[in-house]
């Protein structure tokens, strides 16, 4: 190796530890921080604990919130968050447009509509789960937006198409609850149609874990091809890459992950399209470093995101997509206004 | 290596865009397409990189079917230039020329010394080195075409195929990228607009009208007065260059 590329290596390397550091510190902060303030120490004492690594009196209750309560809420913001700009990232680099990502694009929208027919229409009868549904109905929004913009796939027809694709789930969301569900069950879809992650508890953190995990694999694996993208289809299948299967394979590891996020936590909008631009700004367009980054900064992120939503009004909760518009928008506009110079 | 299409047919919906064109390079040659706006000299190109399948009839690399070559396998073998490349990524010359080592890596291996050395010298022949580290979208289009053409032959391609590379530039850069294919070693097959630019640089020239191959030779034998008139629609005078030696011609306007 040539002494750039060591130095380089090295401030990844870096950089990669910086950011897994401050990501342990804010799931530590997240788990700490709440209605029952619970001391960092006794934190770290009750999850040492329960690895078998340390045997520290913890109140039982204090165990109890930590554990049953904050740190898998906690777990599944940060795999969420890492899982959104992931699919950003993704869906910018192959249909080369800046502003695509799954909300953006419907694919939330579909998965809300999808998990909605099973909570409330009893599509399959109890025999699918609202994981299944919220993944059927993201993949057909996907189907939609795919079939309205093909042909000439340009920039805006794609997301011309995802918009009517966002209107009419968002459509069909809102006609299923106010025709079906009481008023109960209005409620409780409409903040997991902002997003929240109240409720989340172990056997999430493993479908989270296990599905972004997966997801990160494919993408990375497929980072070369992905750079071939650049300039275009053409251009890619020139250079040998296989355009249809990476294309098919791609999408649907994106569909996987928004569906799953979608079903656990409502439609978190933002993530997937700010992350990947702040990540490219840091790392630059690289692939095989753009998508590792993403992962942690969006997991980084959302777990702080998370934070704010339950301190900014406490004891209320603010939805979540209600903080990372907040928080995005105006992120969002900077890089705007700093691309308009360098364009 | 001798690239050659043998009747090949391809349409677009129902409309038959190329017509049963059959035409073949020899290595080392430059086979040059010309033909008026609309007459299939881009989808005979990209059949013949195998970018699209031909509907009927077949294209050749050294007599071997290219649809029987791997994606990649075809890529470590010819490279294209297209018109026009366009990105929105924030992407420096250097990011670009790399691409054309793609299909000589696997998903993972890592990049080599021997890489470093190809890209170097695709970098040195365009005449790119200190502008490596400069952002795609400050270049000029001429540049692009220079960075596009060096991410060609870090390919280390044996056919490369040139679809209109000279389109939008000026005279000057025109002459500048022609010069630079000339001087390679591989075969060639380039679509260019303008005669007198398909008369200087190529070995060959084929001539196609409304997706049908209308005759193919050297230079001498093709730009003819009658040929420029029958399927240009234009009157023109032929004559030899006392510069060059070759043919120039002036159109009678």
């Amino acid at each position: 190796m040539t002494p750039s590329r060591i130095r380089l290596w090295a401030a990844g390397t870096a950089g990669v530890l910086l950011v897994l550091a401050a990501l342990l510190v804010a799931i530590t902060a997240g788990v700490a921080i709440g209605e029952m303030t619970i001391p960092m120490k006794t934190t770290a004492a009750a999850v040492t604990n329960r690895l078998g690594l340390t045997d520290i009196a913890v109140p039982r209750i204090q165990e109890a919130v930590i554990w049953d309560y904050r740190l898998s809420r906690s777990l599944v913001a940060a795999f969420c968050g890492a899982g959104l700009a992931l699919s950003g990232a993704i869906l910018q680099s192959l249909l080369r447009n800046p502003l695509a990502e799954p909300y953006v694009l419907g694919i939330s929208a579909g998965a809300s509509t999808g998990a909605v027919s099973v909570m409330l229409l009893g599509f399959g009868a109890g025999a699918i789960s609202l994981s299944a549904g919220a993944f059927a109905g993201a993949l057909l929004a996907f189907a939609f937006v795919v079939m309205l913009a093909s042909g000439r796939q340009t920039a805006d027809r794609t997301i011309l198409a995802g918009v009517a694709a966002s209107q009419l789930f968002n459509a069909l969301t809102s006609y299923i609850v106010s025709t079906s569900a009481n008023a109960e069950q209005a409620r409780s879809v409409m903040f997991w149609l902002l997003g929240s992650f109240a409720g989340v508890r172990w056997p999430d953190v493993a479908l989270a874990a296990s599905v972004v995990s997966i997801g990160l694999i494919v993408c990375i694996w497929h980072s070369r091809a992905l750079d071939a993208f650049t300039f275009g289809e053409d251009a890619a299948r020139s250079l040998g890459i296989a355009v249809q299967r990476v294309r098919v394979v791609l999408l649907l590891v994106t569909a996987l992950m928004t569906a799953t996020m979608v079903s656990m936590v409502g439609a978190i909008g933002f993530v997937g399209l700010v992350i990947p631009h702040a990540a490219r700004f840091i790392v630059g367009p690289g692939h095989m470093r753009l998508l590792p980054a993403c992962a942690l900064v969006g997991a980084l992120f959302m777990v702080v995101a998370d934070i704010v939503s339950r301190i900014i009004i406490a004891p209320q909760v603010l939805p979540i997509g209600v903080v990372t518009a907040l928080v995005g928008v105006p992120f969002f506009s900077v890089i705007l206004y700093r691309a308009r110079r360098v364009a | 290596m001798t690239l050659a299409a043998n009747a090949v047919r391809w349409l677009a919906g129902r409309k038959v865009i190329v017509d049963g064109v059959s035409v073949s390079v020899e290595p080392g040659q430059t086979l040059g397409l010309i033909g008026p706006n609309g007459s299939g000299k881009s989808s005979l190109i990209r059949l013949l990189a195998g970018l699209r399948a031909p509907a009927e009839g077949d294209v050749l690399l050294d007599n071997r079917k290219i649809a029987g070559f791997g994606r990649r396998e075809l890529a470590r073998r010819v490279a294209v230039v297209e018109q026009h490349s366009m990105t929105e990524a924030n992407v420096t010359v250097l990011d670009v020329v790399k691409l054309g080592r793609t299909p000589h890596r696997s998903a993972l291996s890592p990049w080599t010394g021997a890489d470093d050395e190809i890209v170097e010298d695709a970098l040195v022949r365009v005449g790119l080195t200190d502008r490596r580290d400069q952002f795609w979208h400050t270049l000029s289009g001429g540049e692009r075409q220079r960075v596009q053409l060096a991410r060609a032959l870090a390919q280390s391609p044996s056919v490369l195929i040139l679809d209109e590379p000279t389109n939008h530039l000026d005279i000057q850069h025109q002459i500048d990228i022609l010069r630079l294919v000339e001087d390679l070693s591989v075969t060639t097959v380039v679509a260019i607009h303008d005669l007198n630019l398909a008369a200087r640089f190529c070995d060959r020239i084929a001539v196609l009208s409304e997706g049908k191959l209308i005759t193919c030779g050297t230079p001498t034998e093709i730009l003819t007065e009658q040929m420029i008139a029958d399927v240009f629609g234009v009157e023109a005078h032929v004559s030899t260059s006392a510069h060059h030696g070759r043919l120039h011609i002036q159109f009678l306007m």
